[in-house]
């Protein structure tokens, strides 16, 4: 993995006439993570589709060195494929060789569901499916959003080990959640602190 | 393969697997066979008006796949994640309007010889409907992906997408119907112009519709 590295300066969001975020800036290098908190509807998924550069920036910089991997709350698989069909899809999309769907399934814990259709998945198996995607593309770059959504207790610690295994190897997560993320060491961001101050018009 | 052949290979099968590739030879074959039952059975009435009401069938055959052409990839998250990967919404429209092409043209052009064996066009007729087809056809898969991006977003989008469509397909209409009586091969030539016109344009329009309509 090459050298990752993803950064934030003085960004500032706008989103249907309204200013969600300014003034952010966040510099991440490889191992490190960083998690947005804060309540719904704050910006925190425009932040992190901004960073993915599906959204545009209102003033500021995001630049980033690594390519990167997108979990939110689209499945992005086509639904009649099985699973194991679906995630290999982008696995030649990403130009990853097969075996690491194989890899990424047993790490989740989705081993026996490899033949099963997507559209049969339960939410929860649903959620590790776009993690898995994210694990294949083996994109230095993680982009998570809300993350632990929809998963039991026992794939959070999985989603733990997986998110430890990639900063260890020098990976960069960035994610979002109104839940505390199995993520020690992570920068924590709150993200009321980037509102900007309601001025009377 | 590089990821733009995966792209059309994907949107290809899944045509294939939801039953679009038959569904337009269905609907050709369906209304030739209907078509005597509305202008009467005069073989002269059917080889003269037969043509020009297959490029019609053609033009709404086109209109099909319109709901599911952009629509599910884009709620699906599919876009964001290709977008995400560098590669540009112009990339992805170019490769879903030769999918489409690939998905309904050919189908079309074989459809074509049954039905105008049940209008009972003569072989001339017949070459010149498939040159005309051949040419058109590009263009009415341009079209309908181009309406597909604009509406995607929107609901009962097909409705929508049909009402759009057709007016722009005025002047394919004219040429390749025109073309079945036209000797000099002007009206084919003009044909291709709009042909080329429309698939010329419809990835960077298509891509922005894609573009826009994520914000």
């Amino acid at each position: 993995m090459s050298i990752a590295a993803l950064s934030l300066s003085n960004v500032a969001c706008l989103r249907g006439g309204r200013m969600l975020l300014t003034g952010v800036t966040v510099a991440l290098g490889p191992g490190d993570s960083a998690v947005l908190r804060g309540p719904n509807g704050t910006g925190k998924s425009s932040l992190i589709r901004a960073v993915a550069g599906l959204l545009p920036v209102f003033s500021g910089t995001i630049s980033h060195e690594g390519t990167m991997a997108l979990s939110d709350e689209s499945l992005a698989l086509d639904t009649q494929a099985t699973l194991a069909r679906a995630l290999a899809f982008w696995a030649k999309i990403d130009g990853v060789d097969e075996r690491a769907v194989h890899d990424a399934l047993a790490a989740l814990d989705m081993t026996r569901l490899t033949d099963v259709p997507v559209h049969m998945l339960s939410t929860g198996q649903r959620k590790r499916a776009v993690l898995a995607r994210v694990v294949i593309s083996g994109a230095p770059i993680w982009l998570l959003d809300e993350p632990t959504n929809g998963l039991d207790t026992a794939s959070v610690e999985m989603l733990g080990e997986l998110m430890a295994t990639h900063l260890a190897a020098g990976g960069i997560i960035l994610a979002a959640s109104h839940q505390a993320l199995p993520l020690p060491g992570a920068q924590d961001i709150d993200i009321a602190a980037y509102r900007p101050i309601e001025t009377e018009a | 393969m590089s990821a733009l052949p995966r792209l059309i290979a994907r949107d290809t099968a899944l045509a294939w697997k939801s039953g679009g590739l038959w569904l337009p030879v269905a609907f050709l074959l369906l209304v030739a066979a209907l078509f005597p039952f509305a202008v009467g059975p005069n073989a002269a009435v059917l080889a003269r008006t037969g043509g020009g009401m297959l490029w019609i069938a053609a033009l709404l055959a086109s209109l099909l796949p319109v709901d599911r052409l952009v629509a599910p990839d884009r709620d699906g998250g599919v876009l964001d994640q290709l977008v995400l990967r560098g590669i540009g919404d112009e990339s992805i429209a170019l490769t879903k309007l030769i999918a489409h092409w690939i998905g309904f043209g050919p189908p079309l052009m074989v459809a074509v010889l049954p039905a105008a064996a049940l209008l009972k066009l003569d072989g001339a007729t017949i070459l010149t409907l498939e040159v005309g087809l051949l040419l058109g056809t590009p263009a009415l898969a341009a079209l309908g992906l181009l309406v597909s991006a604009l509406t995607s977003g929107l609901r009962s989008s097909g409705a929508l997408a049909g009402l759009l469509a057709l007016p722009l397909a005025v002047p394919l209409l004219i040429f390749g119907a025109g073309s079945l009586g036209d000797q000099s091969g002007s009206a084919l030539k003009l044909l291709a112009a709009c042909s080329l016109l429309l698939v010329g344009i419809t990835p960077f329009a298509a891509g922005a519709a894609m573009r826009a309509g994520r914000e």
